[in-house]
């Protein structure tokens, strides 16, 4: 399908119920999954013979920690062959666990572990859910939300224990985060008043 | 009598020179054959995608520089595309040619290093010190006109932050004729090179189907034999006016990989070239002052553009609430950025895609059955940059 228009119809009509909604934003297709239909709407796009997306791009999730489904998750593909590209995206719970891709395209154990990692969202049949980028033994999830800029610990070289040790961060000056929203729209604390 | 055998692992870095920076990669050998390399990886992470939530959109920008250092600029444009998409703004045309330009001198340098220290991991020293003068001259021309050798900064959203200066386009034009001499010389060191090639022919070989499987990209699909470059199948910024070829490798070993890197430098000559002969004269930034800050001239008497300086540099410019992936052929491979903003100043999620992430994740498949001498060709060959994989 070397239309983005044909390939919609096609996607839709192959897997009918499995895809919520779709949309063409940007020249990309973006399709909202059901998360336990996941692995047969990725297997079929990428053995359908008009589809053919043979390569899985990246995996990543997003927080939002104010919805009642927090994380969503987002598959990035692409099909060399009709040149396109696809964004499967869904939501899910703080504790849901979801199903690895190693399965299907192997590329998808670390970047599992990346999420794994950074979100603290499990994947069922991972072969190997380690923590990947952030140190041995470091606690929390980074790209969460609520999750400090500064973190929590900091390392330095301990002269008298002459070894590294961890510290818990002591900043002199804390991280400001400057409103800076225009006067003329009014800034967040005025809109409050107003609401109140 | 069973003859007894025990694997041996052995740590390889993280301060190894031939990890290509801090990598730690835990080998499981038998005798001389590798069993199995659990690369741990990490040892640079800097955060980058928090600390991008937590800024502007411009000054979110510089942390692409640090991502893979040798060919910054090739990051920077990721990012402003992402914005520009999103914000529907039209980037002048010789802005674009700039932007052509100073992102295929990033592939040479990037291309230069990785050949250079290829040869240099299976011995070869001259390389790296030929390689490096040239290299030193191409970071020139970064500082000349960003005003810094690696840390460019360069590319805003909307155009480029100036115009190029006096008398940098003749420069670039001689090296431009200097410089295939100086890949012939490389290629007189190493192309038929009998040490070279006992080392890297038929080492790590990567089918078309693993490639694949395996999210390669760049230089490590094409030596695979998929021909797929983003400026020719999904062109970007100006590259369709342009004459280029995309070399292809055959066998996915080693030694493609690195012809496939020579060519391509002779590729990224011959994009300069039409650059320098077709770069129209006009403005470098879009002219939409919600944008792009004012000419510092103009700030002295014009009270619209004191304002427009004073919001851009402290609230930044506001992005609407979007969603997009947009991707660039950097040197090492296909760069991504996934961009949501949430209609405020900064961005609400920045998901970097850096190639070398999957390539390093693939190296248990790649080095599986060879010898341990074979572990620092196959990764000299991937063109690894922790800057990127760690972020």
């Amino acid at each position: 399908m070397n239309k983005i228009e044909d390939l919609e119809k096609k996607i839709n009509s192959e897997l009918t119920t499995k895809i919520k909604e779709s949309k063409i934003l940007h020249n990309q297709l973006y399709l909202s999954i059901n998360s336990e239909d996941l692995l047969d709407v990725i297997l079929l796009l990428k053995t359908n013979k008009d589809t053919k997306f043979k390569q899985l791009i990246d995996i990543t999730a997003v927080d939002y920690p104010e919805n009642k489904k927090r994380f969503k998750i987002v598959y990035l593909l692409l099909s060399h062959e009709f040149n396109q590209r696809i964004l499967a995206s869904y939501f899910i719970n703080e504790n849901e666990k979801i199903s690895s891709l190693v399965s299907i395209f192997p590329s998808a154990n670390w970047m599992e572990r990346e999420i794994f990692d950074m979100y603290g969202i499990k994947f069922n049949d991972h072969p190997d859910l380690r923590r990947i980028l952030t140190d041995y033994n470091f606690e929390g999830f980074p790209l969460r939300k609520d999750f400090p800029l500064t973190g929590h610990n900091e390392v330095r070289y301990s002269e008298e224990d002459k070894k590294v040790i961890y510290e818990p961060v002591k900043l002199e000056q804390n991280y400001r985060n400057f409103d800076y929203e225009s006067p003329w729209e009014g800034t967040k604390y005025i809109k409050k008043q107003i609401k109140e | 009598m069973a003859k007894q055998s025990k694997t041996l692992n052995l740590n390889f870095g993280p301060q190894h020179p031939a990890a290509h920076g801090v990598l730690r990669l835990i080998l499981e050998l038998d005798g001389e054959v590798v069993e199995k390399a659990d690369p741990h990886i990490g040892l640079l992470h800097r955060g980058t995608e928090k600390l991008i939530e937590n800024k502007t959109y411009a000054q979110a920008l510089p942390y692409f520089d640090r991502l893979d250092y040798v060919a910054p600029m090739n990051q920077e444009h990721a990012f402003a595309l992402a914005i520009e998409k999103i914000l529907k703004i039209e980037v002048p045309i010789r802005a674009q040619f700039i932007r052509v330009m100073f992102c295929e001198i990033g592939r040479i340098l990037s291309h230069i290093l990785n050949i250079t220290t290829q040869a240099l991991d299976v011995g070869a020293l001259t390389p790296s010190l030929w390689g490096f003068e040239e290299r030193e001259t191409l970071m020139t021309f970064y500082e000349r006109v960003s005003g810094s050798r690696l840390h460019a900064n360069y590319f805003r959203t909307g155009g480029v932050h100036r115009d190029l200066p006096r008398g940098l386009e003749e420069d670039i034009g001689k090296f431009c004729n200097s410089f295939p001499k100086i890949i012939n010389d490389l290629e007189t060191l190493l192309t038929d090179n009998r040490i070279f090639k006992q080392r890297n022919v038929d080492i790590g070989i990567v089918t078309k189907k693993d490639a694949l499987d395996y999210s390669f990209s760049g230089v490590m699909l094409r030596g695979s034999g998929v021909p797929w470059d983003l400026r020719k199948s999904q062109p970007y910024e100006c590259y369709d006016q342009f004459d280029f070829d995309i070399p292809i490798g055959k066998n996915g070993d080693c030694y493609d990989r690195y012809l496939c890197r020579i060519e391509e430098m002779r590729e990224s000559v011959k994009i300069i070239n039409q650059c320098l002969s077709s770069i129209p004269k006009g403005p470098v930034k879009s002219m939409d002052g919600k944008i792009t800050p004012p000419p510092k001239k103009e700030i002295k008497d014009s009270m619209e553009a004191l304002i427009h300086h004073f919001k851009l540099f402290t609230e930044g410019y506001r992005v609407d609430k979007d969603e997009i992936y947009t991707a660039v052929e950097a040197p090492k491979g296909e760069f991504g950025v996934y961009l949501i903003s949430d209609g405020s100043s900064k961005p609400y999620k920045c998901k970097i895609r850096a190639p070398g992430f999957s390539h390093l994740q693939a190296m248990d498949y790649l080095i599986k059955g060879h010898m341990l001498a074979d572990v620092p060709a196959v990764l000299g060959s991937l063109d690894i940059v922790f800057g990127e994989i760690d972020r």
